[in-house]
């Protein structure tokens, strides 16, 4: 076995890959610190920083008082002023104590202050439910940020993408917000060794299909994938879209693919209403690619509640494989 | 006589900075005058919309607090700001045209009033939310501390800003870490019609500073002497890396909190009390008692920097709009992936 097929054969696990990544920035860039809660000897709350710490030192990976408003808001500061913050939220539902300084300053201040300054700030939202976490643990609020001009927002669903997104993230003069789904932590892929990127702003075709599109976000391409080697065999070629950004979204990805199929699946985690998949459709919808559905659209979103503790409750309130292959049995059928 | 230099009776600012400086000084107090005066003026005119909130009575804490400060320095500042940035030698040309909303302005008239910023002087800016930027200051102190810069930060915020969650946040954060900051509160005894008796538990914003293990201290904010006294003390302090200080300003806006204001909550005795104590009549005292201007020196200060303000305003009005099909440029960096 030659080394190039040893890098091809090595896998992290999603989480590693995240460690990586940071490993290799702080120690490429002096200007490169971490800042969370108890990302430093505990690791982080998902072991995600892991033994950085004994790396790098407390000056380079800073736990922060529980303070998410302040925090964040000394991440824009420090970004504004020569370093590059890679800021953890403990869980993406605490984004909402620091809300003002991301929506209010990191995003605008570049554009309120004329182009004059620029904000290389990097934030890392552990997000999600399937944790039993409940209502205020286990949120999907991408779509909140997903809503600022000024941010840039990534939901990477594979090891590999992860890494080359956050490096990315870390070249990206702006704002840019990391969504980790906290399911996909564990998850196993094969991730390059080293140094590379990952394009913001460009969707991955992960199965390439003939009868039918699914656009996912997230854990949700995993489910999206299942579904599809399910429904192959059954006579429905699936074409599986993950969307990887949705700000700024990959508009020609996915048009050309509804082109292609005449059938929209739009499934992700947030609530549907207001959701990714509005958008989705409503870029299929204002363009040329909605003279060639065939069928209308589908949404598959999260129900219109907070996420429940009970596991069979927090399991029907957003989409699960069952739902998708009945989406797309209903809408190959003509039944919709 | 005695030597102005060391009589510990000789007011600071007199024994610390040359007489230039304290011309310079006056000077500046006298642009932020006008600068407002204009403003509302130019307001009344119709050549400004949106709002602004003025500083006229506050020119002491604003010039006083950056004496000590570089261009490598920091500041943060405030809705109300525009005394902070002459404070920080920005280009009033510039500043008016910010205001008309014009292309050549410090934000191309994307940033207007309340977001008026100078980079390149270590002004990183106004800011429309309250406490909003007192985490940034932070994090320019801390960005100064890694890198070694030795650069102080002055952070300005309002009374109001005080009851802030930001403000706690911010205070323990730069005490953890030890930070090169200076939070300087301008207390003008109201957030918008609010009294600190009515918002506030503590008598003086100052004392907060003991619940961050900093000091803390309350001036006479229209007094430029003890103001630059304290600040000075301050920046020192941060820049031999001892950690972050709170002074506080006392003073007084004698405008309204902005255009909507009709001084429903407070009185005319008061607001004539405190122009009484007007920090432009005392600074030009002070330089005229220790014979670093005379009268007619002070005068001539006052007209030049009338001129400068006409100028300003004459370069703004004279000035080209922004582009409609430009409104959403500087959103995201050109060339970066968007």
């Amino acid at each position: 076995m030659n080394a190039q097929t040893r890098t091809e054969m090595r896998e992290l696990s999603y989480a590693e890959a995240i460690r990586e990544a940071m490993d290799i920035a702080l120690a490429s860039d002096d200007r490169v610190i971490l800042m969370g809660e108890d990302i430093g000897v505990y690791g982080g709350a998902f072991q995600v920083t892991g033994d950085l710490v004994e790396k790098y030192g407390t000056d380079r990976v800073m736990d922060t008082p529980i303070s998410e408003l302040g925090g964040a808001g000394v991440a824009v500061g420090a970004a504004l002023t020569g370093l590059k913050p890679i800021f953890e939220f403990q869980f993406s539902d605490f984004a909402a104590l620091a809300m003002e300084q991301i929506v209010n300053q990191a995003a605008k201040v570049r554009y309120m202050l004329g182009g004059s300054v620029s904000v290389p700030l990097v934030m890392r939202f552990p997000a999600g439910s399937g944790t039993g976490a409940a209502a205020q643990h286990s949120q999907s609020i991408e779509a909140w940020l997903g809503h600022v001009p000024g941010l840039k927002v990534v939901q990477p669903s594979t090891p590999e993408d992860v890494k080359g997104m956050l490096l990315a993230a870390l070249e990206d003069p702006d704002p840019v917000m990391i969504f980790e789904h906290k399911i996909l932590y564990k998850m196993k892929g094969h991730v390059p060794e080293g140094h590379y990127t990952t394009p913001i702003g460009k969707a991955a075709i992960r199965r390439a299909g003939k009868d039918l599109t699914i656009v996912a976000t997230s854990l949700m391409v995993h489910k999206a994938l299942a579904a599809a080697e399910t429904l192959g065999p059954e006579g429905i070629d699936v074409e599986v879209i993950d969307l990887r950004t949705i700000r700024p979204m990959d508009r020609e990805t996915v048009l050309a693919s509804v082109r292609k199929t005449g059938r929209l699946i739009c499934v992700y985690e947030g609530v549907k209403t207001l959701g990714v998949g509005a958008e989705i459709s409503a870029m299929v919808a204002e363009s040329d690619a909605f003279d060639f559905l065939d069928a209308p659209i589908v949404r598959l979103g999260g129900a219109e509640c907070p996420i429940p503790y009970n596991p069979e409750l927090e399991k029907a309130v957003v989409p699960q494989v069952p739902d998708i292959l009945d989406a797309a049995r209903n809408l190959a059928k003509g039944r919709i | 006589m005695a030597d102005a230099a060391t009589d510990t009776n000789t007011p600071y600012a007199i024994r610390t900075y040359s007489p230039q400086r304290l011309k310079d000084a006056l000077h500046k107090m006298f642009l932020i005058r006008k600068f407002e005066e204009g403003a509302e003026d130019s307001y009344t005119r119709g050549l400004i919309h949106g709002t602004m909130h003025l500083s006229i009575g506050q020119e002491a804490s604003a010039v006083g607090s950056c004496m000590s400060l570089s261009d490598e320095d920091k500041i943060t500042s405030t809705h109300r700001g525009h005394g902070h940035c002459v404070a920080k030698d920005a280009d009033l040309g510039k500043m008016f045209a910010e205001f008309f909303g014009k292309e050549t302005g410090y934000c191309k008239g994307r940033g207007g009033s309340m977001h008026i910023a100078d980079p390149s002087k270590g002004n990183l800016g106004a800011n429309g939310i309250v406490g909003g930027g007192l985490p940034i200051a932070v994090g320019a102190a801390l960005s100064a501390k890694r890198l070694g810069t030795g650069a102080v930060t002055v952070c300005f915020f309002g009374d109001g800003a005080n009851n802030e969650g930001a403000f706690h946040e911010s205070l323990n954060m730069a005490a953890v870490w030890k930070l090169p900051v200076v939070f300087v509160c301008e207390n003008n005894r109201y957030g918008m019609s609010t009294s600190t008796a009515r918002s506030t538990a503590v008598k003086q914003i100052a004392e907060r500073a003991a619940a961050y293990s900093m000091p803390g201290v309350t001036v006479d904010g229209n007094d430029f002497s003890a103001v630059t006294e304290a600040v000075d003390a301050a920046v020192a302090r941060a820049r031999r890396g001892e950690g972050p200080s709170l002074v506080e300003n006392m003073t007084y806006r004698w405008r309204g909190h902005s255009k909507s204001d009709r001084n429903r909550y407070r009185t005319k005795e008061e607001i004539a009390e405190w122009m009484e104590r007007d920090p432009i009549v005392a600074m030009s005292k002070l330089l005229v008692d220790h014979k670093i201007l005379t009268e007619a020196e002070v005068g001539a200060l006052e007209e030049d920097a009338a001129r400068v303000i006409r100028e300003a305003i004459d370069f703004a009005a004279a000035s080209p709009d922004p582009k409609i099909e430009e409104a959403t440029r500087d959103v995201y960096t050109e060339g970066a992936a968007a």
